[in-house]
């Protein structure tokens, strides 16, 4: 039953069989040692290389006894010294609290903290200028115009361009900043304040109106809803169907002249868009009007008076008046504060 | 028994085989886990219903894996012979590297389409969301597609070098089986969203601990096999496959410590917070490359390159001292992925300086893989397999000179989280660690099925060419995003300002990530081909003649002289 006396024992098996011996390994299982055919572990003289092989084998596998190249050790000892030399310039080795912070004593946080602290104090001439100030100020000395023009480009980049786009140019759901369609005005001082009020936003100022879900909470049914569409639609000479127009008529006047207007152009003072120019923020296909009546649409616009300094928000709302479609002041009673906004409802 | 006595005259190598049933101890708790997570009471957010998928996932494969063993031990004990190496496994191996090679390398393609083209494969319910398809791309191509590799070469190797059957009796095969649970239960967990969020080591923690299991199964039935060989001295590429095995065991189990929320819940926290959870993770995922990518994959070098070209390897010497080297070296250099982060500087400059030392170690392995083809450089002409593996060496070289070179603190500075780095890895990744495989599949499936050669050379060419096309057009591509990627980030106006947003440092990537995923797609279509040509060689066709089962046909011819049959290569 035992494997003991199955396979000759090969008494010349050499130095392996013995080892295998010691590790408990019976070498009789395995027949024949390939390294004997060829007189066992001795090296031999490898012609291509000229180098000795080191007398193992693995599975035909050989070694030579090639030393290691020494461009190879001299590239390896010298990434070393370099190493060296390096951690001891540099913060490099941790000790009990504290760590080893290098003969040249680098910091690159204190680095960037001074650098940045630099670069404050070097625009703070600019900036500074800038916090309060109005359009006819800034525009009139070029140096500080060119300073809010960068800053506000690269603010909006950083904070706007996510919704507005790269170019203000917008997307649906986000109005585009480069037309003279503006919702809640288009002068220097209601872009600014729209800047730190935000649109339904967290400020307790924030301008705020309420385009209502007529269709879902049950205001108006299917129906009117068409009609109303029909009714809309007309204004660009697409309705198709002037009995349901003439419903939506009286629809109207009912539910959306109070915000929209009777003549249905609109008021800024309540955010309330003009519906008879082409202009749709949210679509105006048929069933993006649909869509609309039935859902309302409640967009919102970030507040940014905690998150930008007021330089930064006078500057993006130059950048942003300089666009296109900037609108001139509206005139201010003498000795106004000229950031007061002048049409929060 | 019966059967033992009978043949037992004739072969003295047939012992009985007890080792499947105390799989029974692992098999059966993990089970009832399984049972009471899929119809328990869930966690509510915390992962109830992909909970339940999953633990039904397990629960079908280890009931199933249950009832085989009852059923093979239920009716006798079984009989292995211990004259001939334990190859259907090895075969088995073959397979699902070529599977997995060809499932991955897919979803790596669709996610580069996705960045090409934003909106394509967005479906409602985010299963193939490219945060999704993510991990389930770099999982499947590093842990399915190369553990598998690694796992069957290993299993091949280290039975030819020692001259002795795999140990363990029937373990290997819960090692094959297990991983293959690991690989599905993570990758469906990806796409139901369930992750630890830790790059490369995103299974949750259910899956950490079989992991964890199959992983020492692996190791004792390594080290077993070692143990009994009938070789006085252990061969260089079994040192390699050795530190693989040991130090991914403990790289897993120390970046994934966690806490699970219940356990009856897919979620877990990690028990590391801020920046020490960072350290670990980048820790881990930098030696996940130096052991599972660098060090295994070197020992498949190791074999097939010696064994195609028929040459010793070129220096023991350098093959001692390199591998001490890496070994040593790689473990620190994880900082190097944390460089300008909350990390203190000073763990940043052991990070860059450990990786910069590690350069010439890493070239050691080069420099002996593509020596031992001193006397057989004539053969890169007429062999493409062996060019396929000679260009993985170099390839390797690359990727190990520009990842000292990345390292830098000031280089890291322009190329850290630009594309720069993805181009680094796919240099690696594709160029090393898919070349090595694809040579070492294209030199074992002939000698496994005993054929006299595989079935088309020509297309092994067509192969080879595409793919180091495809390598070309895709590191290319990515250089070009990651340097505009790095130069746009930091171009400032005059005064300071940035001078791009970010937004128009990504619109100039899109011809890059066109010309990425094209050259995606030629690497895909030569494993595909791959996939072809071994199918019609284990088929028979074509040049892939069968050789008759006389035990006298080694791979290739020894290296010095022809041997007598020592192990017949099959069971």
């Amino acid at each position: 039953m035992s494997d003991e006396n199955k396979t000759p024992s090969q008494p010349d098996a050499g130095d392996g069989a013995k080892k295998m011996v010691e590790r408990g390994v019976d070498p009789n299982l395995e027949p024949t040692l390939p390294n004997d055919a060829h007189g066992g572990h001795d090296p031999r003289f490898d012609e291509p290389t000229g180098q000795y092989t080191t007398g193992h084998s693995w599975d035909g596998i050989e070694e030579l006894n090639t030393p290691m190249p020494r461009w190879w050790l001299g590239i390896f000892y010298a990434t070393i010294a370099f190493s060296a030399v390096y951690m001891l310039l540099m913060p490099s080795i941790p000790l009990i609290d504290s760590y080893f912070d290098g003969i040249l004593d680098k910091s690159d946080r204190e680095d960037v903290s001074v650098e940045i602290a630099e670069l404050r104090m070097e625009r703070a001439l600019l900036a500074d200028r800038l916090a309060d100030a109005n359009l006819e100020y800034i525009t009139g000395d070029p140096e500080l115009f060119r300073f809010a023009m960068a800053a506000g480009k690269s603010a909006f980049g950083d904070n706007c361009a996510t919704c507005h786009g790269a170019g203000g140019q917008g997307f649906k759901g986000y109005p585009n900043l480069n037309d003279d369609v503006w919702i809640w005005g288009g002068s220097f001082e209601d872009i600014r304040h729209t800047l730190e009020v935000g649109i339904r936003a967290a400020h307790e100022d924030t301008r705020f109106n309420l385009m209502q879900a007529f269709g879902r909470d049950g205001l108006l049914d299917r129906d009117q809803i068409r009609d109303l569409t029909e009714y809309l639609l007309a204004f660009s000479g697409r309705g198709v169907d002037p009995d349901a127009s003439g419903r939506g008529r009286a629809l109207f006047a009912d539910n959306c002249a109070s915000c929209h207007g009777a003549d249905a152009m609109g008021d800024r003072s309540q955010g309330a868009p003009n519906l008879t120019d082409a202009e749709w923020l949210y679509g105006g296909e048929r069933e993006d009007i649909v869509e609309t009546l039935y859902g309302g649409r409640q967009g919102v616009m970030p507040n940014w008076h905690e998150r930008l300094d007021p330089e930064t928000i006078t500057a993006l709302a130059v950048y942003v008046h300089a666009l296109g479609g900037g609108e001139p002041s509206a005139p201010q009673p003498s000795g106004a504060d000229p950031q007061k906004p002048g049409m929060q409802p | 028994m019966s059967t033992l006595e009978t043949t037992a005259p004739t072969n003295p190598h047939l012992k009985t085989d007890g080792s499947m049933w105390p799989m029974l101890f692992i098999l059966i708790p993990v089970a009832i886990w399984a049972m009471f997570a899929a119809t328990g009471p869930g966690y509510g957010t915390f992962g109830g219903v992909q909970m339940k998928a999953q633990a039904g996932i397990m629960l079908a494969a280890l009931i199933g894996g249950i009832i085989y063993i009852v059923g093979r031990m239920g009716s006798e004990t079984p009989v292995i012979d211990h004259s001939r190496y334990a190859d259907t496994i090895v075969k088995y191996g073959v397979v699902a590297t070529t599977f997995w090679g060809i499932a991955g390398m897919t979803v790596g393609v669709v996610i580069a389409a996705q960045l090409a083209w934003p909106e394509i494969f967005y479906f409602e319910g985010a299963w193939t969301n490219f945060g999704r398809l993510r991990p389930l791309h770099t999982s499947a191509v590093i842990f399915a597609f190369g553990g598998n590799a690694l796992i069957a070469t290993s299993f091949y190797v280290v039975q030819r070098t020692s001259r002795v059957r795999l140990a363990g009796g029937y373990w290997p095969w819960f090692v094959f089986w297990g991983y293959q649970l690991f690989i599905v239960l993570a990758a469906t967990g990806y796409l139901m969203g369930v992750t630890g969020g830790k790059e490369y080591a995103e299974p949750e923690w259910y899956v950490d601990l079989w992991l964890t299991i199959v992983w020492v199964a692996y190791l004792l039935v390594f080290l077993m096999t070692l143990a009994r060989r009938k070789e006085p001295h252990i061969y260089v590429a079994n040192w390699f496959y050795l530190a693989f095995i040991v130090t991914v065991a403990i790289l897993h189990v120390v970046n994934n410590l966690a806490l699970p929320v219940a356990i009856t819940s897919a979620k877990s926290y990690g028990v590391y917070a801020g920046v020490q959870d960072a350290m670990t993770q980048w820790w881990y995922g930098h030696n996940a490359v130096g052991f599972f990518l660098t060090a295994g994959f070197l020992a498949i070098m190791y074999y097939f390159i010696p064994k195609r070209a028929n040459r010793p390897v070129w220096s023991y010497k350098l093959s001692i001292v390199h591998f001490w080297a890496v070994i040593f070296i790689y473990i620190w250099a994880g900082p190097h992925h944390l460089h300008y982060t909350a990390l203190p500087q000073w763990t940043q400059t052991l990070g860059m300086v450990f990786s910069l030392m590690l350069w010439m170690p890493s070239w050691g392995g080069m420099i002996n893989g593509l020596m031992t083809l001193q006397g057989a450089w004539d053969k890169l002409r007429t062999d493409p397999v062996l060019r396929m593996l000679v260009v993985s060496v170099a390839f390797y070289g690359m990727a190990t000179f520009e990842g000292p070179l990345l390292s830098v603190r000031y280089v890291n500075a322009l190329s850290h989280y630009t594309d720069w780095g993805i181009g680094h890895v796919h240099s690696g990744a594709l160029g090393w660690n898919g070349f090595v495989t694809f040579g070492a599949l294209y030199c074992l499936v002939p000698w496994l099925w005993k054929k006299r050669e595989l079935y088309s050379t020509r297309l092994v060419e067509w192969h080879f060419w595409l793919a180091t096309l495809g390598i070309v057009f895709y590191i290319t591509a990515m250089w070009g995003a990651g340097i505009s990627q790095g130069l746009n980030w930091r171009a400032y106006t005059e005064l300071g300002f940035l001078e791009y947003s970010f937004i128009e440092t990504v619109s100039p990537l899109h011809v890059f990530y066109v010309i990425r995923t094209i050259g995606g797609l030629m690497f895909l279509l030569g494993t595909f081909i791959m996939a072809y040509n071994i199918r019609m060689t284990i088929l028979g066709r074509g040049n892939a003649v069968s050789l008759r089962d006389d035990g006298s046909l080694k791979p290739v011819p020894p290296a010095v002289s022809p041997v007598p049959p020592t192990l017949a290569p099959a069971e």
